[in-house]
């Protein structure tokens, strides 16, 4: 690596976004987080059939959200890595990062899911079409996620393995969708995506889904590029270390000297 | 990969791929001696869980049925790219300048004679010790081809990717057992139709069986070749 790609510290400079761009969207995400926890909270009207319970709504619908956005973007990455003309190490990096985030928030989706059904389903668990599919997905991408934490010996190998598996399983998604879709269903429907576009849900309580979804999506993009930095500074990390110990090395034995 | 390669000689050489594997296995018995009694056992163990004079098993059958493939898929799959890493096999394979989509389609093909022989011998086991009716034979036959094609070709596909890594014996069964979940799903339900049901019922989970064989050959075919050349 040139010196020109070092910072003062000896770090590759390599980001996602640029510095003050992370640091607007930081504060972005912190502020609309806060808003949500006001309206989800208080802002919001209580629901007339479900009560406080259906507020787990403006955190459950944001994360089942994410999942698919942080796959569709591993799946996209994935692609883009594996067509010649795009190959760069950006898009195995955001591919990897935006799996770990998407494995979370699919988590954070269920179990969220799974604290609303219990009052209002009278379940923990159901099985239900679109929650063993979602479950399904979750182990998909936790395989894929195992995946990367395996080194290559090749890392240019290592990274063409890892996008064809996130191919593969992405693939899966439809079939494991259609065929669970069939087996099961009793999920209410999509609310909000609705395509008759009434407003079937509360002014506010509207205003709260949408408030949760972008500050969750400001929230995504947010910890991508830090898990993407994160990614870049685990990469040659033994070098620079060894680097660093020789100069010290060096450093030390003329001290001697002198 | 030369351009004038036709579709007859892709097959010559999957062929040529298989019989080297299979031949492998009449030889080292491994599939025969190790894992058919164990698929065996498993539905053996079944009984234990399930108690045998409710009739409980007979109603589940179809899905222990498929586990018990399941479980001897993971197996078999290993066995595949087992045989690869001893006395430089792997390399030997890489020089013979076969084509990947080749390799893959024989690799498949030997992992999907040796499932249907041990599927014969669950399925004739699950009928004698299960008590399981069989309404409709040729439902029952397809779905297993269907379901046995899709199978050896995501085993054969997470085989190779799993191959020469650490690790390999605990992350393939994480690897492959969510993907190949609606084989389950839809081998089960065709099977429920076959068995004790109206086979008529049938078609729709063949038919997302059939899509799902096709999807996963075609993508091995194009996949293994670069996989292959990776696999350390």
């Amino acid at each position: 690596m040139s010196e020109a790609e070092r910072d003062d510290a000896g770090l590759p400079r390599d980001e996602l976004l640029a510095p003050m761009l992370r640091r607007v969207i930081g504060v972005v995400t912190i502020v609309s987080l806060v808003a949500l926890v006001l309206f989800g909270l208080w802002g919001a009207p209580t629901d007339e059939v479900q009560g406080d319970a259906q507020r787990v709504m403006y955190l459950h619908v944001p994360s089942a959200w994410l999942a698919y956005l942080a796959f569709f973007v591993t799946a996209a990455a994935s692609a883009l890595f594996l067509w010649r003309r795009t190959r760069a190490e950006v898009w195995d990096r955001l591919a990897g990062a935006s799996a770990e985030l998407g494995v979370m928030f699919t988590g954070l989706a269920l179990v969220l899911g799974s604290i609303w059904g219990r009052p209002v389903w009278g379940v923990w668990w159901a099985w239900d079409a679109r929650l063993v599919s979602t479950a399904l997905l979750f182990f998909l991408f936790l395989g894929y996620c195992a995946l990367r934490r395996i080194p290559a010996a090749d890392p240019v190998g290592g990274a063409k393995r890892n996008a064809i598996a996130a191919l593969i399983a992405f693939v899966d998604v439809p079939i494991v969708h259609f065929s669970v879709e069939w087996w099961r269903t009793l999920h209410q429907q999509a609310t909000v995506f609705n395509p008759q576009l009434n407003p079937q849900i509360h002014g506010v309580m509207g205003l709260t889904l949408w408030l949760g979804t972008i500050a969750f999506t400001l929230l995504y993009v947010y910890l991508l590029d830090r898990r993407y930095r994160l990614a870049v500074l685990e990469d040659g990390r033994a070098d620079r270390e060894l680097e660093r110990a020789i100069a010290e090395r060096i450093s030390t034995s003329r001290g001697v000297v002198a | 990969m030369t351009g004038e390669r036709t579709e007859v000689s892709i097959w010559r050489e999957a062929a040529l791929v298989a019989g080297k594997d299979l031949r492998i296995e009449a030889r080292a018995r491994v599939a025969l001696g190790q894992i058919l009694p164990f698929g065996l056992i498993v539905i053996l163990l079944f009984a234990f869980a399930l108690d045998p004079d409710r009739g409980v098993l007979t109603r589940v059958a179809p899905g222990l049925f498929w586990i018990a493939v399941l479980l001897a898929t993971l197996l078999a799959v290993g066995r595949a790219f087992a045989i690869e890493t001893h006395h430089g096999a792997r390399d030997g394979l890489r020089m013979t300048g076969l084509d990947g989509g080749a390799i893959f389609l024989g690799k498949a093909t030997a992992i999907a004679v040796q499932l249907a022989a041990l599927e014969v011998v669950l399925g004739v086991g699950v009928i004698v010790l299960y008590g399981v009716d069989v309404n409709g034979i040729g439902v029952v036959v397809l779905t297993a081809v269907a379901a046995t094609v899709g199978l050896a070709a995501t085993g054969t596909l997470y085989g190779v990717l799993a191959a020469g890594l650490r690790l390999r014996e605990t992350l393939l069964p994480l690897l492959l057992l969510p993907v190949i979940a609606p084989v389950m799903l839809g081998a089960t339900r065709a099977f429920e139709d076959g068995l004790g049901g109206v086979p008529g019922d049938a078609w729709p989970w063949l038919g997302i069986l059939t899509v799902f064989a096709v999807i996963y050959t075609t993508i091995g075919v194009m996949a293994f070749g670069a996989l292959w050349e990776e696999a350390a």
